[in-house]
């Protein structure tokens, strides 16, 4: 599995460009559409909005294969799992054949509509962006955000980390070989030497950022502002009416089932 | 002097962290003017980073600590001056807050509650001030050792302290990138007349930028105070019982045994190769190397330039991308010319030791006692022989008071010396060590010197992946420079 | 209870550490992950609930689950779950789970028997969620089966499992800026 998220190969396409908090808007009003929706019709039409919108990702194609397909897969083996476990309608005949394989596609196409919003969406939001997109615009508190930022730092320090952590315990002797006792106790060991370094390193870092001002009485103020420029504001529109547009098709093709119930 | 108050003073200062019953540092008298530089020399365990953090308002009576006298910085308790002094630490990865470089040196600035406005030209002009060479929106996880602390130097300056405090700043650094890190901060003091507070342990490099030397004594007080050109001067014997660098002091390798035992060959690798996933050219290719015994062998170069991952390789520890590394008959008897890396740990363990940058990563039980006496037992000692082996090693290597002791409380010091200990426990031929004198002071160092001389001259094949060049000129007898050229 | 930087910064690193464990052990989804919908191997489930658990136990202060299990959640998302932000979601409504049951304790209890609620409460919430979201279709005997797993799993793995990692944490001196640290011996310099 990569480390990285796929670089944006463009990083002026208008998604990666677009506010962070009006994507992270636009992504989950497809997710809860596509979450509240039973039928087939539905998520359809969100998966072929959405699908429209990877054009805009300023991704690769073959990033965006990379990105996608595990997703599609997944989402095809829950669609067969549910269609062959739902308990009604039972039977075999050709209809309830018929029944039970619509329900399997239209719940792994509501799957695959909400996994995919959400993975464009984490594709192309900046963490740092939105971090201050939710700050600024959803006042969510500044000491929280910011914090939660600068643990993220310490991704790939930690997966260095880990790495020699299993060198090392070669180098003392100890391999799990064949046994499952014994791989669990080594992976037991290394996890809570992983934490310690984890703990440590966030507490110096918690140092360095009181060092800096970070918990004083000020009130904090941003280098980068978000701001909400007009076609943000029409990427959130556009999605509220794929949204709706995507629940009007169906209610007028007959075929809109809402979930509960 | 005139009406400015003094930017330091300290009268009978003490700090007690909360938890601890011993006093970080007590009896402190200490007078320090605006505009002076001053180098804070003292052993492990003097309080330097106690004295700095104190400085900087960090400490706080509500967390558990405890202080007695009296600490001012520009005539005001240490808290309340706190934006007037600005503190840059030792481990560069711990400083950077975001990921981006500009927006890093802009945090202190969103801290103090700046102006949005005011924000990118105070930055820009930190960057310049030290010497930055790239755009503000370099990532920070790309940037070496050595720029990571340019740019915390850089977050601390925009903020235009008027007391500088660096916590050995270029400890964790390659010489590289501490010669980046005083460039930058030269250049800074080249600007304005900042009152300036440094500890490092490596001095030599350090003494052109500083007007005074302040050498702190464990458990209290202070050792000598005056300017570079007095303090260094006739005080040798002081400093070597003390266990603090001095400018000139060198290594020295004990004398050589007169009866030295032959060098074998332990460890060969052939056609060795490296390149990182991503990287255009390799580490280095087609390598061939011979580890012999009774030999130090030092591989240097700059961070990144593929030490730890030759050690790695050379140790066993990973799959060769291309080419081989195998064991000779006197290292493996019965298993000559096979390949380390597909060895079980167990066999690995008695032939090869190697013994990592970071301690902690190798330990595995809850004390030391239990860690020296795990690599002989996994290695087929009965365990009786091994915690006898275990005890014997502990005394050589003065970790018997922490016997009992939890690994990761150790001080660095000792951390290292266990990891060190815990190698030669299996008492393996060949030992490798990544940067096994990072960060030390004096004491430590020579310790590690003479340890390390020792087992070579009895006749074991020694491996150091180092970058620090006083350890390399008393040790070596051969030495191999990374990166090689494909 | 104020929130200190380094109870932010902690908790969140604990998530991340977590995340990073995930997907070092393969416990992220990707297409491969589908293929472990089958209720007898989320017994293995307890483990993605384990920073719910174990940052509240650490921290001590209101939030510290749902916030130590939305990083983790947030890594798995960012180092390579096929599932995207609905990742995100899955670890608040864990969180959330866990959350409450401290809640219910007025953040004042910090036992074993409340470590093991927490890791069922976290299941509970995990439970709804892939419900929920992925086998909304199943029989609901069948989504009752695969609420006993994760039930068992988030009990003994999440709750006792957090309480065995605090233990292991504790002497190594590195809690000790926190309340659950105090019990230890004292590190050195």
């Amino acid at each position: 599995m990569q480390l990285r998220r796929p670089g944006i190969a463009n990083p002026t396409a208008f998604l990666p460009a677009a506010n962070a908090v009006a994507k992270l808007g636009a992504a989950l009003i497809v997710m809860l559409v596509a979450f509240l929706s039973r039928d087939p019709v539905t998520p359809a039409i969100l998966l072929a909005g959405v699908g429209l919108a990877m054009t805009l990702t300023g991704l690769r194609v073959a990033d965006l294969v990379r990105l996608v397909g595990p997703l599609l897969v997944a989402a095809a083996i829950l669609g067969v799992l549910n269609a062959l476990l739902t308990g009604t309608p039972v039977g075999s005949s050709p209809g309830a054949v018929v029944d039970r394989a619509t329900i399997g596609l239209a719940l792994g196409l509501r799957v695959a509509a909400i996994a995919l919003a959400g993975s464009l969406a984490l594709a192309t939001i900046d963490p740092a962006d939105l971090a201050s997109g939710l700050i600024g615009h959803l006042h969510v508190p500044d000491r929280l955000a910011i914090g939660a930022l600068a643990s993220l730092r310490l991704v790939p320090i930690l997966v260095t980390e880990w790495r020699t952590i299993g060198l090392a315990r070669r180098a003392r002797g100890v391999d799990a070989g064949r046994n499952p006792v014994a791989a669990l106790r080594l992976a037991l060991g290394a996890l809570v030497t992983l934490l310690v370094s984890a703990i440590r390193r966030a507490s110096r870092l918690a140092l360095a950022m009181d060092a800096r001002g970070f918990d004083g009485r000020t009130k904090r103020t941003m280098a980068r502002p978000p701001r909400m420029r007009l076609a943000d504001w029409l990427l959130l529109a556009a999605s509220g009416a794929l949204g709706v547009a995507a629940i009007a098709i169906s209610m007028a093709l007959g075929r809109w089932a809402f979930i509960f119930g | 002097m005139g009406h400015a108050p003094p930017a330091i003073e300290a009268v009978s200062w003490g700090w007690r962290h909360g938890g601890r019953s011993t006093w970080a540092v007590r009896h402190l008298d200490l007078v320090v003017q605006p505009g002076e530089r001053v180098l804070l020399l003292g052993r492990s365990g003097s309080g330097k980073s106690t004295l700095l953090a104190g400085l900087a308002g960090l400490f706080d009576e509500r967390g558990g600590g405890e202080s007695e006298g009296q600490l001012r910085v520009f005539g005001e308790a240490p808290a309340t001056s706190r934006s007037r002094s600005g503190l840059v630490l030792q481990d560069p990865e711990a400083q950077l807050v975001m990921s981006r470089a500009g927006d890093d040196v802009a945090f202190g600035l969103e801290n103090r509650g700046v102006p949005t406005d005011d924000i990118w030209p105070r930055v820009r002009a930190a960057l310049d001030a030290v010497g930055w060479a790239y755009g503000p929106n370099r990532p920070t996880d790309q940037l070496s050792g050595g720029e990571q602390q340019r740019l915390a130097l850089a977050g601390v300056l925009a903020l235009e302290p008027d007391l500088l405090l660096l916590d050995e700043p270029t400890a964790n650094l390659d010489p590289e990138g501490a010669g980046l890190v005083r460039e930058a901060l030269a250049r800074v003091l080249d600007h304005r007349a900042t009152t300036l507070v440094l500890v490092e342990h490596r001095v030599a490099e350090w003494l052109h930028l500083v007007t005074r030397v302040v050498v702190l004594a464990a458990g209290g007080g202070i050792l000598l105070d005056g300017p570079p050109s007095e303090v260094f001067v006739g005080h040798d014997e002081l400093f070597a019982r003390h266990g603090i660098w001095t400018p000139d002091h060198r290594g020295k390798r004990p004398a050589r045994p007169l009866l030295a035992p032959q060098p074998e060959s332990l460890i060969v690798t052939e056609q060795l190769s490296a390149q990182p996933p991503l990287a255009d050219r390799p580490l280095f290719a087609r390598l061939d190397l011979v580890v012999r015994s009774a030999e130090a062998l030092a591989i240097v170069g700059p961070n990144g330039s593929g030490k730890s991952t030759l050690a790695h390789l050379l140790g066993g520890l990973h799959r060769p991308q291309a080419g081989q590394v195998s064991a000779s008959e006197a290292l493996a008897p019965g298993h000559a010319g096979s390949s380390v890396w597909q060895w079980p740990a167990r066999r690995l363990v008695t032939r090869i030791g190697s013994v990592f940058q970071d301690p902690e990563h190798q330990f595995l039980t809850g004390r030391v006692a239990d860690e020296l006496a795990l690599g002989p037992m996994r290695g087929g000692l009965p365990e009786a022989e091994a915690r006898r082996r275990a005890l014997e090693l502990a005394e050589r290597l003065h970790l018997d008071a922490v016997w009992e002791a939890n690994p990761f409380t150790l001080s660095g010091g000792e951390q290292r010396r266990l990891s060190v200990a815990t190698a030669l426990a299996t008492a393996p031929r060949a030992l490798i060590l990544d940067e096994p004198t990072f960060g030390q002071d004096r004491r430590t160092w020579d310790e590690m010197l003479s340890l390390l001389a020792g087992l070579a001259d009895s006749g074991r094949g020694v491996v150091l992946a180092t970058h620090d060049r006083a350890l390399v000129e008393a040790l070596a007898d051969r030495t191999l420079h990374l990166p090689l050229g494909a | 209870m104020r929130w200190r930087t380094i109870d932010i910064v902690v908790t969140a690193a604990l998530g991340v550490a977590f995340g990073v464990v995930f997907w070092a052990w393969g416990l992220v989804f990707s297409a491969v992950g589908a293929g472990t919908f089958a209720p007898p191997l989320y017994i293995l489930s307890g483990v993605w609930l384990i920073p719910a658990v174990l940052a509240p136990l650490i921290v001590r202060l209101p939030g510290a689950g749902l916030l130590a299990e939305f990083m983790a959640a947030a890594v798995s998302a960012l180092l390579g779950s096929a599932w995207g932000l609905d990742t995100l979601a899955s670890g608040l409504m864990q969180g959330a789970g866990a959350e409450l049951v401290f809640a219910l304790g007025l953040y004042r209890r910090w036992t074993l028997p409340v470590a093991l609620l927490a890791g069922a409460g976290a299941a509970i919430g995990e439970w709804f969620h892939d419900m929920a979201f992925y086998f909304a279709g199943f029989a609901f005997t069948i989504q009752l089966a695969y609420g006993a797993w994760m039930l068992v799993s988030g009990v003994i793995i999440a709750g006792l499992g957090s309480w065995y990692l605090l233990r292991m944490l504790r002497p190594t001196g590195v809690l000790a800026a926190f309340p659950s640290g105090r019990s230890g011996p004292e590190p050195a310099s």
